[in-house]
């Protein structure tokens, strides 16, 4: 699915880290934690194709992102689905057509009962026509979670989901990441709440990396 | 919802640059129309110049009282034996006291004054040997001098022909000056909607389909700002003095006839042209957004 070969990135000012050397596989549920400005949001970048790598080598789902063109890149992420934390939603279309519109902007099918199957399976189903600025921040990880998987993707990225969220809130959107994952989509979060990490191993088999120190690491069994 | 129809929801329609395109539109179909109108003119002008002066041409006789008569029947006979001359025919002399009167004025005393004799010629869409028939007349005739009309033609038609180049060239620089206020509106439009293009890369949309969903808009916005300035413009064309009428400046300037469908050409060719414009600047900026 996704591949790192030697992968370093640099903004500038040295690399933020080197040496990175990682395999997602399908079906696979991995962590990413570390301090704050240690990378993680960086890494998941390279994973989508916001970003190249400074050195080494980024294959995202069989292709190398180096050599991608443009419209080659835009079909990787249609099988890439993204949460960003802080949803990027276009404020001036409702739930329901942000939810559908991985489908709309790529020209594949879209049908109606579909975005309302997933809003209410996220519990958003009396929400379709709110726009989001009026949600709530659950209600917009929720979207932006349904957003992300309606063009069933082959790997899911989340960037901090949780992270606006109380507990109980957080824990039903893990399940729902979790229900996911058991279908058979890869599952790669960024999250320093360690008791949310916790909380899904569980429930699913996941790996925990930690990036620290420019270099990414598993992590150990304290978690 | 289709493609095509969220591809016109996913850009807001508020925005400066949107009522830029608008304006300019309007203003610069405006100006085409009387750039256009300009031109039409022109090339009529130079059109009925050449047509009014061509196959015709006058022989002007000076002579002494008593030889004037017997050098016009020379004059006539060489005529009337050279191919490419269809009709000559000798001025009465009203005919020459309206002529002067235009600038001498009414009342002219023509017995004193020792004015020459006209023939006026209609020549065959041929014409005649130019050169021949004057070192005929020169020859048979002295005091007989044929003028074609051209040094006054020439200039005319020249004048006329400029007159409609400048027309062609405003319509160019218009054309070029529309073009330009676009690609920046829609740069300024790519520039302040850079979280809709954020989100669309994110989700997966091709650039054609992020450059589509503004190129539609700009083009329908220059359409309708031209569609508006034309008809603006030939409102005001119409209200302009026509052909013939007591107010001679101006008249006769603008559109006769089928020419009045020319203008009507502008407001789509404005859409095309913005919808190239910003189509060349969406892909641009485009390449810059991951």
């Amino acid at each position: 699915m996704i591949v790192f070969e030697d992968v370093a990135h640099d903004y500038g000012g040295g690399p933020l880290f080197r040496d990175v050397t990682v395999r997602l596989e399908q079906g696979s549920f991995h962590f990413l934690t570390g301090p704050s400005g240690a990378g993680k949001s960086t890494f998941l970048k390279l994973c989508y194709g916001e970003l190249l790598p400074s050195s080494g080598k980024v294959t995202l789902l069989n292709r190398d992102l180096r050599e991608m063109t443009r419209d080659q890149l835009a079909e990787t992420r249609e099988r890439i689905g993204v949460v960003h934390q802080d949803c990027q939603f276009l404020d001036h279309l409702t739930v329901e057509q942000n939810v559908g519109l991985p489908l709309t902007a790529t020209d594949r099918p879209l049908r109606e009962s579909d975005v309302s199957d997933l809003l209410g399976w996220v519990g958003l189903g009396a929400r379709a026509d709110a726009l989001p600025p009026t949600l709530s921040g659950g209600e917009r990880q929720r979207a932006a979670l349904a957003r992300a998987i309606i063009g069933a993707p082959n790997v899911l990225i989340a960037d901090e989901p949780t992270g606006n969220l109380d507990w109980e809130m957080s824990q039903r959107l893990m399940m729902l990441l979790i229900e996911l994952n058991r279908m058979g989509t890869a599952v790669l979060i960024a999250t320093h709440d360690l008791n949310l990490i916790r909380f899904a191993k569980a429930q699913v088999q996941a790996r925990v990396m930690r990036i620290s120190g420019r270099k990414l690491q598993l992590a150990g069994a304290e978690l | 919802m289709s493609a095509r129809a969220i591809s016109s929801l996913v850009v807001p329609g508020r925005g400066q640059s949107v009522w830029l395109v608008t304006l300019s539109s309007a203003a610069m179909a405006f100006l085409a129309v009387f750039a256009l109108a300009l031109s039409v003119t022109s090339a009529r002008l130079a059109a009925t110049w050449s047509d009014a002066l061509a196959q015709t041409a006058t022989v002007r006789i000076s002579a002494p009282p008593e030889e004037m008569d017997s050098q016009t029947a020379l004059v006539l006979d060489v005529l009337r034996t050279t191919p490419g001359i269809a009709e000559a025919r000798v001025m009465v002399p009203d005919e020459q006291a309206a002529l002067l009167e235009a600038w001498l004025g009414p009342d002219l005393p023509l017995d004193a004054l020792p004015l020459p004799r006209l023939i006026e010629l209609t020549e065959t869409p041929e014409g005649p040997d130019r050169q021949g028939l004057r070192l005929r007349l020169a020859a048979e005739a002295p005091g007989a001098i044929y003028d074609d009309h051209t040094r006054w033609r020439r200039p005319l038609v020249q004048a006329a022909t400029r007159l409609q180049s400048f027309a062609l060239v405003s319509l160019v620089l218009i054309g070029a000056v529309t073009a330009a206020m676009i690609a920046l509106a829609a740069s300024a439009a790519l520039s302040s909607n850079g979280q809709v293009i954020r989100v669309l890369r994110l989700v997966g949309a091709r650039d054609r389909f992020i450059a589509l969903a503004f190129v539609r808009r700009i083009s329908r916005r220059a359409l309708y700002g031209a569609a508006a300035g034309t008809a603006v413009a030939m409102l005001a064309l119409l209200a302009l003095p026509q052909a013939g009428s007591a107010v001679p400046v101006l008249a006769g300037l603008g559109f006769q006839g089928w020419t009045w469908a020319l203008p009507l050409a502008i407001p789509p060719l404005t859409a095309i042209l913005a919808w190239a414009a910003s189509m060349a600047t969406a892909f641009r900026v485009l390449r810059g957004v991951t």
